[in-house]
């Protein structure tokens, strides 16, 4: 039990965001700050690493002296340094390991490292306290899984993709419609406006594996665009929005409501940004209208990139006895299994 | 005066710990190693065996490039989150000079270099009087064919000092004959206690803008560059 306030400062640099964090008692946000670069990435169509990483050295300070001045603390204040070692871009990564190591190093504070889709589940605590067994359906430009948790710390990948992202899929449909980076919710507003016409490939749809595939979707939309291109035809926009989104959001409800069953969860948490698309809330909310999960669907802040959730999920790992050492590395690759097994070596305090 | 200095912009990885002016402690790898696991770890050694807290330092000093983009990123983010949080003043040296440093006594042209591939070199010219490093003209990355053409016709020796000497020896040896002279490899490495004494005497920087010198854009933003300005000349 704590005894005293746990104040952990966070920070998350996988990507294009530069966020610091700084979070009370695992579940209290007190301080919450992103430099987004999503303006200067635009230019290319897509995040490109070389370019993130220096966006990154150069705000790394100033997002630091935001987020104390923000919170009203100083280093002095802070019990621990919570920071996204993986996955990600390595880069980008390194700049926020670095940054955490030199902190904990020059103020003598214990060094944790997190996980990045720990940190997106993570993120719902700040609102709502979990009740295990619980599954976490993330979706985001670089990930879509199923992972089931049955206490704090321990994350089970029971379905992932075997391909591209789903995230990954909006962006490039989103691209051949010739809509801004990131495509996200410029498809999500033109689905809207259109219909399911053209029935697109539900994939893996009726495996029983928890596994998604969304790059034969995204071949299907492209060839249909094109073919249409060939012969002079106009389609619809909005239709082929409309029926690329459906596609994604059957598979996507459809396999997490087995889960849920399966595995008799008590909660259901989206997280990951492609949770802050308007289709995929309102189909999940009408599925489960009725049943005895209970649905947790964060904001949109705590949805996309932010070091909130780093802290959030920092401060169990905290709590659990993990500790990093000064070789701390950016670890592009890590497994959230590899991860959980990591905590649950250490003996509970 | 306590300064921690601080070099991973290249292969060679050096940490030093100052004191007044007085070499304290000095870690120095010259390995094909990451120097993300190996940095902190080797401070905390340092900074140890000197028997200095982190609270203690006054000044960081570090290496601010040309090198590795992300060798120099380690080095750069290390020394500017310390230096902010500590609330101590940050100086940067180039890690050309700082190399060129390690030959201060040869009185004449020093040009120290790193290789950046295809031919291509991150250098700096010098001039030493035995006691003081001046640059001549701006550290660049240039094809090494055509510096070492404009060093030929300067018809003095120029004193190569470089850890990748060994790939531009024999251009080197072709274009300038025996007016180049060579500093042994053991003068080449970059040491963090130079970096230190050097840092005594230069002006702090401001540490939120503080930023690597790559000396080359990213290679999309410079195709970026050059299909928008293209663009505006034609239109
Ligand atoms: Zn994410």
């Amino acid at each position: 039990m704590l005894n005293k306030e746990e104040i952990i400062l966070a920070i998350e640099t996988s990507c294009d965001e530069t966020a610091m964090a700084i979070v009370k008692n695992g579940r209290e946000l007190v301080a919450n700050v992103v430099a987004s670069q999503i303006e200067s990435h635009k230019r290319f169509g897509g995040v490109v690493p070389e370019i993130a990483s220096r966006h990154h050295i150069e705000q790394i300070t100033v997002v630091l002296d935001e987020t104390l001045a923000e919170a009203n603390m100083t280093m002095d204040d802070i019990d621990a340094i919570a920071v996204t070692e993986g996955p990600g871009l390595v880069g980008a990564l390194l700049i926020g390991v670095t940054a955490a190591k030199s902190l904990a190093f020059a103020h003598q504070k214990p060094l944790i490292g997190v996980h990045h889709i720990a940190g997106h589940i993570y993120a719902n605590r700040l609102l709502q306290e979990f009740s295990f067994p619980l599954l976490s359906l993330v979706v985001s430009g670089g990930h879509t899984e199923l992972i089931l948790m049955k206490d704090h710390g321990q994350f089970e990948v029971i379905g992932e993709t075997r391909d591209d992202a789903a995230g990954e899929a909006y962006d490039k449909v989103a691209k051949t419609l010739g809509l801004p980076y990131p495509g996200g919710p410029y498809i999500d507003k033109l689905a809207q406006q259109g219909k399911d016409t053209f029935h697109f490939t539900r994939a893996l749809l009726n495996e029983e594996s928890y596994d998604f595939s969304f790059s034969g979707l995204k071949t299907a939309v492209m060839n249909t665009m094109h073919n249409a291109k060939q012969k002079g035809e106009q389609l619809s926009s909005e239709d082929i929005a409309a029926s690329f989104q459906q596609s994604v959001i059957d598979v996507l409800v459809e396999k997490t409501f087995r889960a849920t069953r399966e595995y008799k969860v008590k909660q259901l948490i989206v997280a990951g940004g492609v949770s802050a698309n308007k289709g995929l809330r309102k189909r999940l909310e009408e599925k489960f209208a009725n049943e005895e999960v209970e649905l947790v669907i964060p904001p949109l802040h705590l949805c996309t990139d932010n070091a909130a959730m780093i802290g959030a999920a920092g401060s169990i790992a905290f709590q659990q006895g993990h500790r990093a050492e000064l070789d701390l590395n950016a670890n592009p690759g890590l497994s959230l299994e590899k991860y959980a097994k990591r905590n649950k070596n250490i003996p509970s305090q | 005066m306590k300064v921690l200095a601080m070099d991973t912009s290249n292969q060679v990885m050096s940490v030093a710990i100052l004191n007044d002016n007085q070499v304290i402690g000095e870690y120095t790898t010259n390995v094909k190693q990451n120097h993300s696991v190996r940095l902190m770890p080797a401070i905390d050694r340092v900074m140890k065996d000197a028997g200095i807290q982190p609270n203690e330092i006054e000044k960081m000093a570090v290496a601010v490039g040309p090198g590795s983009f992300t060798g120099v990123r380690i080095g750069v983010t290390t020394a500017k989150t310390m230096a902010w949080s500590l609330n101590i003043p940050l100086v940067g040296v180039s890690s050309l000079e700082l190399v060129a440093y390690n030959c201060i006594l040869f009185n004449g042209k020093i040009c120290s270099f790193f290789d950046a591939r295809r031919g291509q070199v991150y250098a700096g010219l010098y001039e030493s009087n035995g006691d003081h490093l001046k640059v001549i003209g701006e550290e660049k990355n240039i094809l090494f064919e055509d510096m070492l053409k404009d060093l030929a016709n300067l018809n003095e020796k120029v004193l190569f000092v470089s850890n990748d000497l060994s790939l531009h020896k024999e251009t080197i040896d072709q274009i300038l004959g025996d007016k180049a002279v060579f500093a042994s490899n053991y003068l080449s490495l970059p040491k963090a206690a130079v970096l230190g004494l050097l840092a005594s005497n230069r002006e702090a920087a401001p540490i939120h803008n503080f930023v690597p010198n790559y000396m080359r854009l990213a290679e999309a933003e410079a195709n970026w560059l050059a299909n928008n300005q293209g663009k505006n000349k034609n239109g």
